[in-house]
């Protein structure tokens, strides 16, 4: 293969609330049975990259466990493998990752004794299948420095979070706004990005003798005039899950049937860890409609519109509606939850209720299980 | 040198006639179980969970199946540096070539596998048996008692002992005699195909036996050892442990699952059973499906009614479709309208729309009557049904199936179609 993947899976928001306090965002569960980071890289598996750095550094204990074995995705090869690099104090540089171009330039030497001409830089936050060799060989085609996958959103949509492009016909990217309140384009960064690795490394020792960290304003729209940067329009579904309402849609769009054939049904698939939890089981009692239910799950109540994560086990009499129950949940009898997130390995006591009344509401519960 | 203290053989190789067409092109160890697992996986989960990491798995009988689910072991951790799991399938020699004729003969031929791990002790194993138990356990009795055999053997009524071999043991669980199947069984302690052996002792007995012809550890080994004086001791065993080796027992162990709390429990921590998945996708319930009583498998899709039936993983039962007391393996369809009625379907059959399965009253078998004597409407893997066909019940179907094999659209209780050649 031609190219090395990073994935930049360091980072935390405020905006996630309390769902990424304790794990990283690219460890966050997604359509019932993975994590986000599983998209980026089966992504990276099927393309045939087979060398993939995961720059990680905020709580970063769940996504360690996830990445504990990388035979999952097919990596732990003799030829490449899957490394996690974390901040490492060093005899010069005592430093957490500064930012994403800090994050690459702390690990600068794993850059320069690989041999691969290009590296993929993607995020670990966000849904989406590509298969970078068609991005890398329009790279090649544009004679491209580096080049930026980005997205149309559609009108209205808030992106306010996101870079904004703006793009000349040969697609040469000619604005570039990061996080805009107002936005003249709806064309969006999806922190994908193709350079050449030599490239990469001369930008990042330059911004880093400089004292600047971040990819995105120090590097990308530093050199947006001097260097060819283009983009690559992604017609597929592509989803970046930061906040809690973007995480909620998320995984609710896997109840759609198209979202869910294009992920679960279509090759190339999606590769997660195995888990190795029983079938699910509906006891007497079940009611389950147009909801995702995965596996371990022992249910026996009223399910509508929601999505279930793995060993979830639901009393009798409940009443679950448009609803987020992520791994390990306990629910006791007789429970109403509606527009909720359940965090995971909480204990719902029996008998209550939890309902998002305005917007999506975020649950941890930490009682007890077995004093129930 | 390498050393194993214990190493486990696990004869794989039989084609469980009993299951009638759900053998006719797997071995009896890979057929599905429990709507994500294959028998296989009980007894390879048992090795790793009892510390055994050492396994030979005997094939013979149409091994690829059984061959691509064990791969290099990596769902049960047996993929190792050092022992692991290894597929052992009949090889020829320069001189007396053959296939594996029993099962002492099949551990005979492969008296060099185990010689590489040069183990204290061997176990026997069957993979045609859904239980947990833990084989250390049963070691440490081996031990204590000093024993050159011991049999795991469990308490069965007295009325179904005949069925058995039955151990005859003295208060301290050591065997006095020992009877095949007898027809006046003095005892309940029936055996239950698992045997650690001292190595000598069965390197000895399979090489004294080695001209015996069909050469059997019931049969043969077991009654050798003991005529020579060995010590043989009964481990009596008190867990869950089935024999599924009949399409009735088959379909009662799969449906014993879906009680409440089984008795053989799936959804404890302890102990887990292991399989290969090759999908990890969850199921989806759609609004106008109906579902209880059940269990089912990953990546499932339902638009029907699922009511008492296993599913396995990435089937798709369609709008309108009503599925009840059956068994639905991997990546079958269900198509819309249709009706299965306690049935067992292999892995990625077709069944059309508007079909009825289970239809009118049981009839004796056309086919075999040994092997189909119940309600049960039994389906091949890789078979298909076409639209709007009834079948009866204690059928038989297997291959592709068109129209024109049912007359008046129709497969009366009793009958069977069995296609050969090509499948899709």
């Amino acid at each position: 293969m031609k190219a090395l993947g990073l994935i930049l899976a360091g980072g935390n928001n405020h905006r996630m609330q309390e769902l990424s306090s304790k794990r990283a965002i690219a460890a966050m569960p997604i359509g019932g049975s993975y994590r986000c980071i599983d998209f980026a890289l089966s992504n990276m598996s099927n393309s045939h990259v087979q060398t993939v750095a995961v720059l990680t550094q905020y709580n970063a204990r769940s996504l360690n466990e996830h990445l504990s074995s990388s035979k999952w995705w097919d990596f732990g090869r003799k030829q490449g493998g899957l490394y996690t690099f974390t901040p490492t104090v060093t005899a010069d540089n005592s430093w957490w990752y500064r930012g994403t171009a800090d994050a690459m330039y702390q690990n600068i030497d794993f850059l320069k004794k690989r041999h691969e001409p290009y590296v993929i830089i993607t995020g670990g936050d966000c849904v989406y299948k590509l298969d970078y060799n068609k991005v890398l060989d329009y790279h090649i085609e544009k004679k491209a420095d580096i080049t930026v996958v980005c997205k149309d959103m559609p009108e209205g949509a808030d992106i306010s979070r996101f870079g904004v492009i703006r793009m000349n016909e040969e697609s040469r990217i000619t604005e570039f706004e990061e996080k805009p309140m107002v936005s003249s384009s709806n064309t969006i960064s999806t922190g994908i990005y193709i350079i050449r690795r030599r490239q990469l490394i001369e930008m990042l020792e330059r911004s880093g003798q400089e004292d600047r960290w971040d990819f995105v304003t120090d590097i990308l729209i530093r050199y947006k005039n001097m260097k060819r940067i283009y983009g690559y329009k992604m017609e597929d579904y592509w989803s970046n899950i930061a906040t809690v309402d973007s995480y909620y849609n998320t995984n609710m769009d896997f109840l759609k049937p198209d979202v869910r054939n294009y992920f679960f049904r279509e090759t190339p698939h999606i590769y997660s860890k195995v888990d190795d939890y029983p079938p699910a089981k509906y006891n007497a009692g079940s009611d389950v409609k147009n909801s995702l239910i995965s596996s371990g799950c022992i249910i026996n109540s009223k399910i509508e519109n929601s999505v279930l994560f793995k060993n979830v086990f639901v009393g009798k009499n409940c009443v679950i509606k448009n609803s987020i129950i992520l791994n390990d949940v306990y629910i006791g009898d007789n429970t109403h939850i509606e527009n909720c997130i359940v965090e995971s390995r909480g204990t719902l006591k029996a008998n209550t209720y939890y309902c998002g009344d305005d917007g999506v509401k975020v649950v941890l519960e930490r009682n007890d299980r077995y004093a129930l | 040198m390498i050393k194993k203290e214990m190493i486990a053989m696990l004869l794989a190789g039989g084609q469980g006639s009993r299951l009638g067409v759900l053998t006719s092109g797997v071995a009896k160890p890979a057929v599905a179980f429990g709507g994500k697992y294959r028998i296989i996986d009980f007894p390879l989960s048992n090795c790793i969970n009892s510390g055994i990491d050492t396994v030979g798995v005997l094939t013979q009988y149409q091994p690829l199946r059984l061959n691509r689910h064990i791969g290099i072991g990596i769902p049960w951790d047996l993929d190792r540096n050092n022992g692991g799991v290894t597929v052992l399938p009949p090889y020829e020699r320069s001189d007396n070539s053959e296939w594996y004729t029993g099962t002492a003969n099949a551990i005979y031929q492969n008296l060099k596998y185990m010689e590489t791990y040069n183990p204290d002790y061997v176990l026997i194993l069957s993979g045609d048996h859904i239980y947990k138990m833990d084989y250390e356990v049963m070691l440490d009795f081996h031990k204590e008692n000093n024993a050159d055999v011991t049999i795991a053997a469990m308490p069965v009524p007295i009325e179904e002992a005949s069925r058995f071999g039955v151990v005859i043991t003295d208060e301290n669980k050591k065997i006095k005699e020992f009877e095949e199947k007898p027809e006046h069984p003095r005892s309940n302690l029936a055996s239950m195909g698992i045997y650690i052996f001292n190595w000598k002792v069965l390197r000895d007995s399979l090489i004294a036996m080695k001209d015996q012809s069909n050469c059997d550890f019931g049969k043969h080994i077991i009654p050798y050892c003991h005529e020579n004086g060995k010590r043989l001791f009964a481990y009596e065993f008190n867990g869950y442990w089935k024999d599924v080796g009949t399409l009735s027992s088959y379909w009662e162990a799969n449906m014993e699952l879906i009680d409440l709390i089984p008795e053989f429990n799936l959804y404890e921590e302890y102990w887990k059973i292991y399989t290969k998945s090759d999908n990890v996708a969850p199921q989806y319930l759609a609004a106008e499906s109906k579902v209880d009583t059940s269990i089912i498998g990953e990546g499932a899709e339902i638009y029907g009614e699922v009511q008492n039936s296993v599913i396995g993983a990435g089937v798709r039962i369609e709008k309108g479709a009503v599925v009840h007391n059956s068994i639905i393996m991997k990546e079958c369809v269900i198509g819309e309208n249709t009706v299965v009625e306690k049935s067992i379907i292999a892995d990625k059959t077709i069944v059309g729309a508007d079909c009825h399965l289970g239809v009118g009253e049981y009839a004796p078998s056309t086919l075999n009557e040994k092997v189909y004597a119940s309600d049960l409407v039994t389906i091949g893997e890789d078979s298909v049904i076409p639209d709007g066909v009834s079948i009866g019940k204690n059928t038989a179907i297997s291959g592709v199936t068109e129209p024109s094999d049912y007359p008046d659209g129709m497969l009366a209780g009793g009958g069977a179609i069995i296609k050969e050649g090509d499948r899709i």
